[in-house]
């Protein structure tokens, strides 16, 4: 009992990774884009969350930096470039009309290699890892909840002993949900993602709810891969380490269905998927093959939802085609 | 005049075919736009572009044990792209070509740890070669059987695919076929299971020029090739017509999983000599780049792939010579596909700007 606590505790960390980058996508694939390119910009949110305070870092000097605008740039500097990506595959699939499996396939290209060259640039800049001084990497990583609330058994460590990302995606989360079911331009969104040819009868510009879907969900995928690189990753850049990440999240978006409060329990258990060979050790069961597990689990449930086909549980009727207005 | 009547500054309209050598004119002009936005990063590393490509080349092609090299590196890219060519042709997103490699390495190397002593090599490497096969396109056909059969989604399924090969061969490496313990390594194979070479590399790039042509055949002048080429266009009208859809998929991912996976059996037999767990190494990636810009032509893939082959293996070159870190290469690799899903735009349709005659109409 007390292993799976602390487990699920361990999980909320990279689990506010894998939620953040699902929330993004959940957004994008409203509008009907679907975005495959959520590694390629995690990746580049990763790298640039953690170079922005590292450059701050390094223009103020040690000892002087503020470890408020420190968190700020890397949240902006993450969201920036996400939303540039997302920026950049609206313009080839909506006015370009490009294919959007394959765009989103070369902004995965794309962003690992960008994520690569600018960590390894930044290396050979400042001669040895890309990191943080010890003050800021506390400030990134604080349990900022109340110790009696930390004590509660539990609940406690799962809930309160997280950091200020966590709450920060779950907060996303909740209003995300709130923006798609309650507001008039969040149904909108969903008419755009369902038919596009009704929405654009209708008088919405298509065009611009899919471009703004796509940046804002873009910019918020890549801040998921700031917040692993700050946190789980101790704020130093490890490229291998967010490897499959990206990937996970667009595989968490279709076991959501499409529900932004869905993703919140649902990246904690994957989050747990993936940190489990480390926490609840399995005798004689080599350590690369228990790795596999949460790619395992991810395949069986598509298996399991494509064989269940529900009619509520569906994605945006549109999802992955390019609307074209002459062609109806 | 009412502005809101007004003609729109541009407009769309669908182009009726164009010139051949128009497109094509379009298409090699956004390749250079591409290696024009890629000396960017090599701008910001803060080295001079002209050099830098100049190294790239001068890395790739300089002298033949450089020529070697790159071609060593064209062969599974070339061999990996002919394996999704079908499958993407057919709207069928198979991303999974890494693991299809991974597994095919994996059957490959069993037959050449199990009897690598006991076969002489005539026997021996058929026999690597057809457990390869069979390893990739078993793990092929689980996802296309599960598309066919239930509508799964084929791209996360294939790409989770990837992981669990990578971490079976991960296994591997570091278990039960260890050399020497704690090395994590697995022994060199004994020379039966080592396919031979000619001139200078080993003959997997004549398997796989045999298999451009094979493919091509398969592709365009067979009915297989055909019913794929309609699924791609359309689902319903190869329905109508009364096409297997599910079959027709199924069979298509055997045969790009076995191509996957003969690509493996030559890496490990013939470019490596043994199995470790990056035999794949982000080739079922690159690939993806590789057919999409030769248009699925078997053909052109050979040119494409032998570009990104000397970019890959130039780009190693450069991060030695200069501060450019390798991975230029995926930028550069990103880019090409990003400019040629760009260019198709101003081949399928022409933008019509005002003119005065018509505002005036």
């Amino acid at each position: 009992m007390n292993a799976i606590v602390l487990l699920l505790a361990a999980a909320g960390a990279y689990g506010t990774a894998l939620m953040l980058g699902t929330l993004g996508e959940i957004l994008t694939e409203k509008s009907g884009n679907m975005n495959l390119g959520v590694e390629g910009m995690m990746y580049m949110g990763g790298i640039f969350g953690l170079i922005a305070p590292n450059l701050y870092e390094h223009a103020v000097g040690e000892g002087n930096a503020s470890p408020a605008v420190a968190i700020l740039l890397a949240v902006v500097a993450s969201f920036a470039i996400g939303a540039l990506a997302g920026a950049l595959f609206s313009f080839l699939t909506v006015t370009l009309r490009a294919n959007q499996n394959v765009t989103g396939l070369a902004m995965t290209t794309f962003g690992t290699g960008v994520a690569k060259f600018a960590g390894e640039l930044r290396r050979l800049q400042v001669g040895g890892y890309v990191t943080l001084s010890n003050d800021l990497k506390f400030a990134f990583d604080n349990h900022f909840m109340p110790a009696f609330l930390k004590k509660i058994p539990v609940v406690g460590p799962i809930l309160f002993d997280q950091s200020e990302f966590f709450y920060l995606s779950i907060l996303l989360a909740v209003l995300m949900h709130l923006f798609l079911t309650r507001t008039k331009t969040g149904l909108y969104l969903r008419a755009v993602g369902e038919s596009p040819s009704t929405a654009d009868t209708a008088g919405i510009d298509i065009t611009r709810y899919k471009y703004l879907a796509t940046i804002i969900g873009g910019g918020i995928s890549a801040m998921g891969g700031m917040a692993y690189t700050m946190t789980t990753a101790g704020c130093v850049w490890i490229e291998a380490s967010l490897s499959g990440t990206g990937w996970l999240a667009v595989a968490l978006v279709i076991f959501c269905t499409w529900r932004p409060l869905n993703a919140i329990w649902s990246s904690i258990l994957f989050g747990a998927l993936m940190i489990m060979y480390l926490r609840i050790i399995v005798p004689f069961f080599p350590t690369e093959l228990y790795k596999i597990l949460p790619y395992f689990v991810t395949i069986v449930v598509l298996v399991i939802t494509s064989m269940r086909n529900l009619k509520d549980k569906q994605p945006p009727a549109s999802l992955g085609l390019n609307y074209f207005r002459e062609e109806r | 005049m009412n502005d809101g009547m007004r003609t729109p500054l541009i407009r769309l309209a669908k182009r009726d075919e164009m010139n051949p050598r128009m497109v094509w004119a379009i298409r090699i002009g956004s390749i250079l736009f591409a290696f024009l936005l890629g000396t960017i990063p090599i701008l910001m590393a803060g080295e001079n572009p002209f050099v830098s490509y100049g190294i790239i080349i001068n890395g790739a092609l300089g002298k033949p044990g450089y020529i070697r090299q790159t071609v060593k590196r064209a062969i599974p890219l070339l061999g990996c792209a002919l394996a999704i060519a079908p499958c993407f042709k057919m709207r069928f997103w198979n991303i999974g070509a890494e693991g299809q490699i991974t597994m095919g390495a994996i059957l490959a190397s069993f037959v050449a740890i199990t009897w690598g002593k006991l076969l002489p090599s005539p026997l021996l490497l058929p026999l690597m070669a057809v457990f390869g096969i069979v390893g990739g396109a078993v793990w092929a056909l689980v996802p296309g059987f599960f598309k066919a059969k239930y509508n799964t989604n084929e791209t996360l399924f294939t790409l989770m695919m990837n992981y669990i090969a990578i971490g079976i061969a991960r296994w591997l490496q570091g278990g039960p076929w260890e050399g020497r313990p704690g090395t994590q390594l697995i022994p060199m194979f004994p020379e039966a299971a080592r396919l031979p070479s000619v001139c200078g590399v080993y003959c997997g790039w004549i398997i796989v020029l045999v298999m451009v042509v094979l493919v091509h055949i398969y592709m365009n002048y067979t009915k297989h090739g055909y019913e794929v080429a309609v699924i791609g266009d359309s689902i319903n009208t190869a329905r109508y017509a009364g096409m297997n859809v599910g079959w027709v998929m199924m069979r298509t991912m055997l045969f790009s999983g076995a191509i996957s996976g003969m690509v493996g059996f030559m890496l490990v037999s013939g470019a490596n000599g043994t199995l470790n767990s990056d035999v794949a190494g982000g080739v079922g990636f690159t690939a993806i780049t590789v057919a999409w810009l030769g248009q699925l032509n078997s053909f052109a893939m050979i040119a494409i792939a032998a570009m990104l082959a000397i970019i890959g293996k130039g780009s190693a070159t450069l991060q030695t010579r200069l501060s450019v870190p390798a991975s230029v290469a995926d930028i550069v690799s990103g880019t090409l596909l990003f400019c040629m899903l760009g260019c198709e735009f101003f081949i399928n349709y022409k933008l019509i700007f005002r003119s005065k005659k018509e505002v005036r109409a």
